[in-house]
């Protein structure tokens, strides 16, 4: 197992009127599981279908309809479990969460309270060079969607689509340790590239595929050492949780909106009461969503039409032995064999398709040479023309081909950029153009030797100049250069260059 | 030829194999008892054109020499059960109008099996009362009557029973939470059997407390019971809590001989205030049990008592989920919402219109015991009874118990209307026989063994050990064989 050291980053203190205020946040990130049916329907999970396409009887509790747990999904939380190095647990059980809303056509949400399918685990968050947070994961459970009610489509009725409805999902709670605004999105898009990187979930965040419930408060410096040290709560402040967000953008404003709010409360001598809010983006403030008295009573029983999930340590240990490596674990990879900067090794993790593509190219070849060439030629223009990595005309092959060219000294560094181009537009093995071309590096010294002699006879002047300011003997060889179309070895014309002109 | 509908399963399947009659004669017969037997509201949607379509192909089968278990045999199907295209309310009014789009598994085996459906029986609203007067049909009426009283067929599967002892079908599904099997079994003089929980699919079975529900035959002999579950029993993958227990032959495995098989006689079952009758009738079985051959045991069940008020903590509990999905927004009834109205109004009203007063009681009840402060206090302590009962019944088993005997109610058919005005708990007293074997998950059967001293029928029950329904079936086979009951009621309708 991969350990990385790290130094913790600082906490994010806000000064109030009176005195300094530190953070303390914790999340519930909702994650959909990847998979192509329900948590406990064989309806698919297709997303933007038409309303109402994928509803079994199950999902749209028709009388006598009973639910079957997908295997496909338990295993999926097992592997993200795994992934988070937490505790599986190998018995847990449903639990039903009754409330009445039209897009919970159950009239009750099956979930998992009082046994959780994974325990305790953690992630590390990265803030910077050798500075990362360690954040703990108090549990994962498996747990239904709902659907989804329409209220703009008709002045008088709304309608519900219940596509979503029994979808699985993950909730993945963590304990307090997150410190500040942008330790909160580090930590999601650190927990979304992870299950990524499991294949568990998509993280498409606009989707809603990936949503976080954010537990804020405040509290007096020191106060939060006291709470690590004894884990009770009472050291801290009451936590206000705000719902839904699904922008990393807005889970930083809506932090920073909502301690400001807790410490001016509490400055002005009031309390804080523990209630659930939402952001609005457009006004950058949280709101009350609901008062006291239409607080929920879910009246969490166990659901009696579901065994309790009882799993084998041997099927736990199959998942656990096909797991892909993790974001962790292949940066300290990149760092260790390719010898890459920490830059650019968390640069090229950040995305699987990205780190598989880099891996490619750079298997058997210089590391470094070749992310250079991945993230400055090659991210750059899928960036300039908004394509992702895997609709990248140019493909690993092909830029490997480019590099065992440029490493034989077969190209020059110049012919390389305008083969790249020719890949890009047009496509083709590397070699082959090359050949093809007559993209060849020359490096005759007698052919060299000529072209310099003919810029040297044809420019007097120039030779003058240089002979008197030897920095000036860059512009022959940038003539020797385009005469020879740029196919002359730098290095050799340099060197003759020198020569010739007695330097 | 008449009377072919006062027919046992077992006869008829013979006389048809036989070509004595067909199906469609045999469908015929009930068809026509059904419409003499309106005054019973036994039936309350009769499906005569699917009948007569399942007769000709039952007899078709017959032809091809593909008689199946219950190929051509006409059955009566509880309203609870969703049966396609066909209205299945549950007896309430809140799913006015319901045709479902698919077919339960207990129907689709006895389709597949060669049944034939007269049509949908009364039943109590949900399955939640023991006289089946909470129906939204109205009451069913026993076919037993002595006065002037018209008495109740028991329930809640009281029109199931009705149908079966008035002979308007061979036999009837029922289900069976609390009892609603055996009470009305036993109220009508028939014969009814709850099987081990998960031993019959509960889908496609409208659900009132899911721990609990269990479907089962009802039927007019022991013989019968056991063919009827042969057919319906078995493992569903689309119920997680259904076993994958294999179904043995019931049937065969009713031979009478009970030589040498303990039967236990738990103390806690002779409650204070039963009346003599009943002590009677248990004692006359003990008798002709132990001439039969069997061991006579004296049991002790200890948490007996805590039993109907677990049940009535645990039963409304899961009955308050499991119905929060009539809410007016997919199918069944929905209000007529005023001006302004919003979505928590339309919940309020449809489910006030749409359930009756029982159905309401036990939702509100649920609530109630599931809500933050008092869940602890009655659901996980109910809880707990239910595995201390279950533990009492393990303990006895383990000792040697094969099977165990006790009154099926503390009364014979009482009079329709006379506990309209009690407390409801007065009413819930009448599953205290049967309960425990629910929250146990146990099998149970109710066996007609005599008549009180109005000439109303009573019934014995037994209990058997998880999954051994044919051990259970042998000894009701031979306890039925010994109480050599026949008695018809005579047809006033």
């Amino acid at each position: 197992m991969l350990d990385l050291t790290f130094d913790s980053p600082k906490p994010k203190v806000i000064a109030g009127a009176k005195h300094d205020w530190e953070l303390v946040i914790g999340m519930e990130i909702h994650a959909q599981v990847a998979s192509n049916a329900k948590l406990f329907s064989g309806a698919s999970t297709a997303f933007g279908s038409e309303p109402n396409a994928n509803v079994s009887f199950v999902d749209a509790a028709m009388p006598g309809m009973l639910p079957v747990i997908n295997e496909f999904c338990v295993a999926q939380a097992v592997r993200t479990g795994l992934g988070l190095r937490a505790q599986i647990n190998l018995t847990s059980a449903f639990d039903r969460k009754n409330y009445f809303y039209p897009d919970l056509p159950q009239g009750y949400q099956i979930s998992q309270l009082y046994h959780p399918i994974v325990g305790e685990g953690e992630v590390i968050v990265d803030m910077g060079l050798g500075v990362a947070r360690r954040v703990r994961i108090e549990r994962i459970h498996l747990e239904q969607d709902a659907g989804k009610s329409i209220h703009d489509m008709d002045p008088a009725m709304s309608f519900v689509d219940f596509n979503r409805t029994g979808v699985a999902l993950m909730e993945i709670v963590s304990r307090p340790d997150i410190r500040g605004p942008e330790e909160a999105a580090a930590y999601v898009a650190k927990m979304r590239q992870i299950l990524r990187y499991l294949g568990t979930c998509d993280g498409n965040m606009q989707n809603g595929n990936l949503r976080a419930d954010v537990n804020v408060s405040v509290c007096l410096p020191g106060q939060y050492e006291k709470y690590q040290a004894t884990q009770d709560f009472g050291h801290l402040g009451t936590r206000c949780e705000i719902k839904n967000m699904n922008s990393m953008r807005f889970i930083q404003q809506a932090i920073e909106y909502e301690a400001r709010r807790q410490i001016t409360i509490l400055e002005a001598g009031g309390s804080v009461t523990q209630e659930t809010r939402l952001y609005d983006p457009d006004k950058g403030e949280t709101r009350s969503m609901r008062s006291k008295e239409e607080a929920h009573d879910y009246r969490y029983f166990p659901d009696p039409d579901l065994l309790p999930l009882e799993i084998d340590q041997g099927w736990v240990d199959d998942i656990a032995a096909a797991m892909p490596e993790l974001p962790d674990a292949k940066k300290a990879r990149f760092m260790g064999v390719y010898g890459l900067t920490d830059y650019d090794a968390s640069v090229l993790t950040a995305e699987l398709d990205a780190a598989h593509f880099f891996d490619a190219v750079a298997q058997g070849r210089d590391g470094k040479q070749a992310a250079n060439w991945v993230i400055n030629e090659l991210f750059g223009r899928l960036n300039k023309e908004g394509l992702d990595i895997t609709a990248s005309p140019v493909s690993a092959a092909q830029l490997g081909g480019l590099l065992d060219l440029l490493g034989a000294d077969t190209i020059s560094g110049k012919i390389a950029k305008d083969l790249f181009e020719i890949l890009w537009t047009e496509g083709g093995d590397p070699a082959a153009i090359v050949a093809a071309r007559g993209m060849v590096q020359v490096t005759d010294m007698g052919a060299i030797a000529a072209a310099v002699d003919q810029v040297i006879a044809e420019n007097p002047a120039q030779v003058e100049k240089a002979r008197a300011n030897p920095k000036l003997s860059g512009w022959f060889v940038g003539q020797v250069m385009k005469a020879t179309g740029g196919k002359a070895n730098p290095a050799a014309v340099n060197e003759i260059v020198a020569q010739k002109l007695g330097l | 030829m008449s009377g072919l509908n006062t027919l046992t399963l077992a006869e008829a399947r013979d006389g048809l194999r036989a070509r004595d009659f067909t199906a469609v004669e045999l469908t015929e017969a009930c068809l026509g008892a059904i419409d003499a037997g309106r005054a019973l509201n036994a039936v309350v949607h009769a499906t005569p054109d699917i009948a007569r379509a399942q007769a000709i192909a039952a007899d078709a089968r017959i032809a091809g020499g593909d008689a199946p278990a219950m190929c051509g045999l006409p059955l009566g199907i509880k309203d609870l059960f969703c049966t396609k295209g066909v209205p299945s309310q549950a007896a309430s009014n809140i799913l006015r109008g319901f045709k479902p789009e698919y077919e339960s598994t207990v129907t689709a085996k006895l389709f597949g099996a060669g049944a034939v459906m007269l049509g949908k029986l009364n039943m109590d609203e949900f399955a939640m009362g023991s006289s089946n007067e909470t129906s939204c049909y109205g009451n069913a009426v026993n076919p037993w009557k002595v006065d002037d009283r018209l008495l109740t067929p028991g329930g809640s599967s009281g029109g199931s029973a009705a149908a079966v002892a008035a002979d308007l079908c061979l036999a009837a599904t029922g289900t069976d939470t609390g009892g609603s099997i055996r009470q009305p079994a036993a109220l009508t003089g028939i014969v009814g059997i709850k099987p081990t929980y998960g031993r019959v699919s509960r889908w496609g079975i409208v659900a009132f407390a899911s721990s609990l529900d269990q479907a089962g035959p009802m039927t007019k002999t022991v013989r019968d019971a056991a063919i009827f579950l042969g057919a319906m029993a078995g493992h569903d993958p689309q119920d997680s809590t259904s076993a994958d227990i294999p179904v043995p032959d019931f049937e065969a495995m009713c031979t009478g001989d009970i030589r040498g098989r303990v039967i236990g006689i738990p103390r806690e079952y002779r409650m204070e205030g039963m009346p003599a009758e009943i002590d009677a009738l248990w004692d006359k079985g003990v008798a002709m049990l132990r001439d039969a051959g069997a061991v006579i045991r004296d049991i002790s069940l200890p948490h007996t008592k805590y039993a109907l008020p677990a049940y009535y903590v645990i039963a409304p509990a899961e009955a308050s989920s499991n119905l929060a999905r009539y809410d007016g927004v997919r199918f069944g009834h929905r209000a007529k919402l005023a001006q302004g109205d919003g979505i928590t109004d339309m919940y309020e009203k449809t489910r006030a219109e749409g359930f009756g007063a029982e159905v309401q009681r036990r939702i509100m009840v649920g609530t109630y015991v599931l809500s933050a402060g008092f869940y602890d206090a009655y659901y996980n302590r109910a809880r707990r009874v239910r595995a201390l009962i279950k533990r009492d019944f393990d303990l006895a088993f383990a000792d040697g118990v094969d099977a165990i005997l006790t009154p099926a109610t503390p009364s014979a058919a009482f009079g329709l209307g006379e506990m309209a005005s009690a407390d409801p708990v007065e009413m819930y007293l009448n599953d205290v026989f049967t309960v425990t074997v629910n929250l146990a998950g146990l099998p149970g059967i109710s066996v007609p063994a005599g008549l009180d001293a109005q000439g109303l029928p009573l019934g014995l029950q037994l209990i058997g050990r998880p999954w051994d329904e044919g051990g259970l079936l042998n000894v009701a086979y031979a306890l039925e064989r010994a109480a050599g009951f026949v008695a018809k009621p005579a047809q006033w309708w």
